[in-house]
């Protein structure tokens, strides 16, 4: 790896290390299509502070996505969407910015990782244009310094022999070295807040878990704040301080990691932990399915969206919206019939 | 929507025999690759598959499991090996002959969406197989399957793939087989791109079909959870080779070759708090999977493994047996 003094050259200015970094409030996301307005993201609201890690778990059309690409601007009020609500990123509306005050804040203020690491990539561009373009844009760097910390970075993010790599063409490497590239790229300018979305869904376990500990290992080094969107509650458990679980385009419940799994009280969550298989129960145990299918958004069901498909849903979930209510210390959850209550 | 299929607990089925179904041999797949040079993807594997078992096929992608998969129903032929179909050998034989020979053995695949022909209608795509082969199928018939398997035939009858979702497609994809009345059933990934709540629902909908229609299964995956939730055995690949064929109620304790371990140890479900498993890690260094253009000599897995030394160059390590029903293909294995 690299020594602390090449890279304390090109650290930008240090920033704090504590305090809240991200706020999201109210935040909606309402996608128009042909068939009618698609609410994407209905009502989030959270915080993230510096260096803390929230995942973001839930099942397709959840809108865990959108609420990732809107948090970093890359949905804006327009002709086919339209956003309410907001995200302030360091004492800035993301929302109020125009194209090139966010040109300025990707990169180098907030990174993002996305699923397929080779649609992220350029496929006739060398690697090393892809880091050094970040660099020289936002560092100002000449030539060959940015050259010369493209080949720090991409040792920084373990791919071995780096100065032959940084010549080669993205589809010359596996789906994992594509992935750390992608990662070199978004940390190139060691921004305060990375966004990684599905980071490790295309890649095999071995692999995988590679990944999210280089991830790990980085966040210690840089301080930086992560949001960790996956389908996969398993790959989030590992590795958030907070983690939220969204369905429908709504918080259904959010928790430090342990409680979160440990004792959660949203039917949901708990639907959702009983329907993985696990290792360590015996073959041929029955799984917890949940019957159904998650509701259309562009017409989603009056009260609960969740209440069709619960086990637990009376009257009242079907006709009143429930909203997030502390149990207890940062555990919240949106439910008029919670589960496990005896337990608390 | 599996309401239909929870009222009715499939009945235990009597006991069944060690009779082997499936017998696989020396079975080869290799490819030509672009610009010369030979792709391995399968490189002599044998294992067999007992009436009323499942059992699954589990590896990284690059392993050749779903080669292997695809070997055995023809699609393409091996290159070279043996598959028996209840004793009846099927490579070497094409178009009408193979049909024939194959159709007790059907085969669902991991995107049920582009597996069926998005421009026929459900209550067709159903009755596709038996029609092919000029059998006449009642709407009855078509009915009962698709109640089989979870569907509504009222809502669904007329209905196109695309104004399906993922997890009724793969529903739909388990009654086109069924369709054909099969008695070996492989699955590719089934439930590798459906959401876990839907996962769940097709995983259970395997197991009720499995014992209402008596199969017997090859269920390939990447996941080792969903695998050992199915399986009565498991076979572990790496690079074209079995490493370790192990039950699947001693895969989590009792794995015994390296890879099992790596494998085992990078479960993201480990890091669950109540996942109680204790995995010893393996110190597994070198990350890359090596070309099967050019597999290692002797062990294909040396490359990243720990406990490499001379011999694992030099010999391929055969299958060892550990206890009944468990072996395992390593030099260094404590068996």
């Amino acid at each position: 790896m690299t020594s602390n003094a090449t890279r304390e050259s090109t650290r930008p200015a240090e920033r704090p290390r504590s305090g809240t970094l991200l706020a999201v409030e109210d935040l909606r996301t309402v996608i128009h299509t042909a068939r009618g307005d698609l609410k994407a993201v209905d009502g989030v609201s959270f915080t993230l502070d510096r260096g803390e890690t929230i995942g973001i778990v839930g099942e397709s059309g959840s809108g865990k996505s959108v609420l990732g690409r809107t948090i970093m601007g890359l949905h804006t009020t327009g002709p086919t969407t339209t956003i309410s609500g907001r995200v302030m990123f360091d004492g800035r509306d993301v929302q109020s910015l125009g194209p090139k005050d966010l040109r300025s804040l990707w990169g180098s203020q907030i990174g993002m990782v996305f699923q397929d690491p080779m649609t992220a990539l350029n496929p006739v561009k060398k690697i090393g244009v892809h880091l050094t373009e970040t660099l020289r844009k936002h560092q100002g760097l000449g030539r060959t310094p940015a050259r010369e910390r493209a080949v720090e970075l991409l040792d920084l993010v373990g791919i071995p022999d780096p100065r032959r790599r940084i010549d080669q063409f993205p589809h010359e490497m596996s789906g994992g070295m594509r992935q750390r590239v992608v990662i070199a790229m978004a940390l190139a300018n060691e921004p305060a807040l990375l966004i990684a979305d599905e980071p490790t869904t295309a890649l095999d376990v071995t692999v995988q878990r590679q990944i999210l500990d280089l991830l790990g290992n980085l966040q210690a080094e840089m301080g930086m704040a992560i949001i960790l969107i996956s389908h996969n509650l398993g790959v989030v458990a590992g590795r958030a301080d907070r983690v939220a679980v969204m369905y429908a385009g709504r918080v259904a419940e959010t928790a430090d990691a342990k409680t979160l799994f440990a004792d959660p009280r949203h039917p949901y969550s708990e639907a959702l932990l009983r329907a993985i298989p696990r290792l360590h129960e015996p073959p041929h145990v029955r799984l917890a399915a949940i019957d159904g299918a998650p509701p259309n958004m562009v017409q989603p069901p009056v009260g609960c969206r969740f209440a069709p498909r619960c086990a637990y849903a009376q009257e009242d979930c079907r006709t009143v919206l429930p909203e997030l209510e502390p149990a207890a210390t940062g555990h919240l959850f949106a439910c008029h019939h919670p589960v496990n209550r005896g337990e608390n | 929507m599996s309401g239909t299929l929870a009222t009715q607990p499939p009945a235990v089925p009597e006991e069944r025999g060690d009779e082997r179904v499936l017998v696989v041999d020396d079975l080869v797949v290799e490819f030509p690759a672009k610009g010369g040079g030979t792709v391995h993807a399968v490189s002599g594997i044998s294992f067999e598959l007992r009436d009323g078992e499942t059992l699954g096929i589990l590896g990284e992608s690059g392993c050749g499991k779903s080669s292997a998969g695809r070997a055995l129903m023809q699609l393409p032929p091996p290159t070279s090996g043996s598959v028996l179909l209840n004793d009846v050998e099927l490579v070497g034989h094409t178009g009408r002959t193979l049909r024939r020979k194959r159709a007790k053995m059907q085969m669902i695949f991991q995107d049920p969406v582009s597996s069926l022909n998005p421009r026929r209608k459900v209550k067709d795509l159903v009755a596709e197989g038996p029609r092919i082969w000029g059998r006449k199928v009642t709407e009855d018939q078509i009915r009962e399957l698709l109640l089989a398997v979870g569907l509504d035939p009222e809502s669904v009858w007329d209905r196109r793939p695309h104004e399906l979702s993922g997890g009724q497609c793969q529903r739909l994809c388990i009654a086109r087989a069924l369709m054909l009345d099969p008695q070996v059933l492989i699955c590719d990934e089934p439930v590798s791109s459906l959401d876990v709540s839907v996962q769940a629902q097709i995983l259970n909908l395997l197991e009720d079909t499995k014992q209402r229609y008596r199969l017997s299964m090859i269920f390939i995956a990447h996941d080792l959870a969903v695998v050992k939730n199915i399986s009565d055995r498991i076979m572990v690949m790496y690079l074209g080779r079995i490493c370790e064929v192990i039950p699947a109620d001693r895969l989590a304790e009792h794995a015994l070759h390296p890879y099992t371990k790596l494998l085992l140890e990078s479960v993201p479900e480990a890091q669950l708090p109540d996942a109680e498993l204790e995995v010893e890690e393996v110190g597994v260094t070198n990350a890359e999977l090596p070309s099967p253009l050019d597999p290692p000599s002797g062990c294909r897995f040396r490359t990243r493994c720990p406990l490499a030394t001379e011999i694992c160059a030099t010999e391929a390590p055969p299958l060892r047996e550990s206890v009944s029903g468990h072996l395992v293909a390593c030099h260094h294995a404590e068996v």
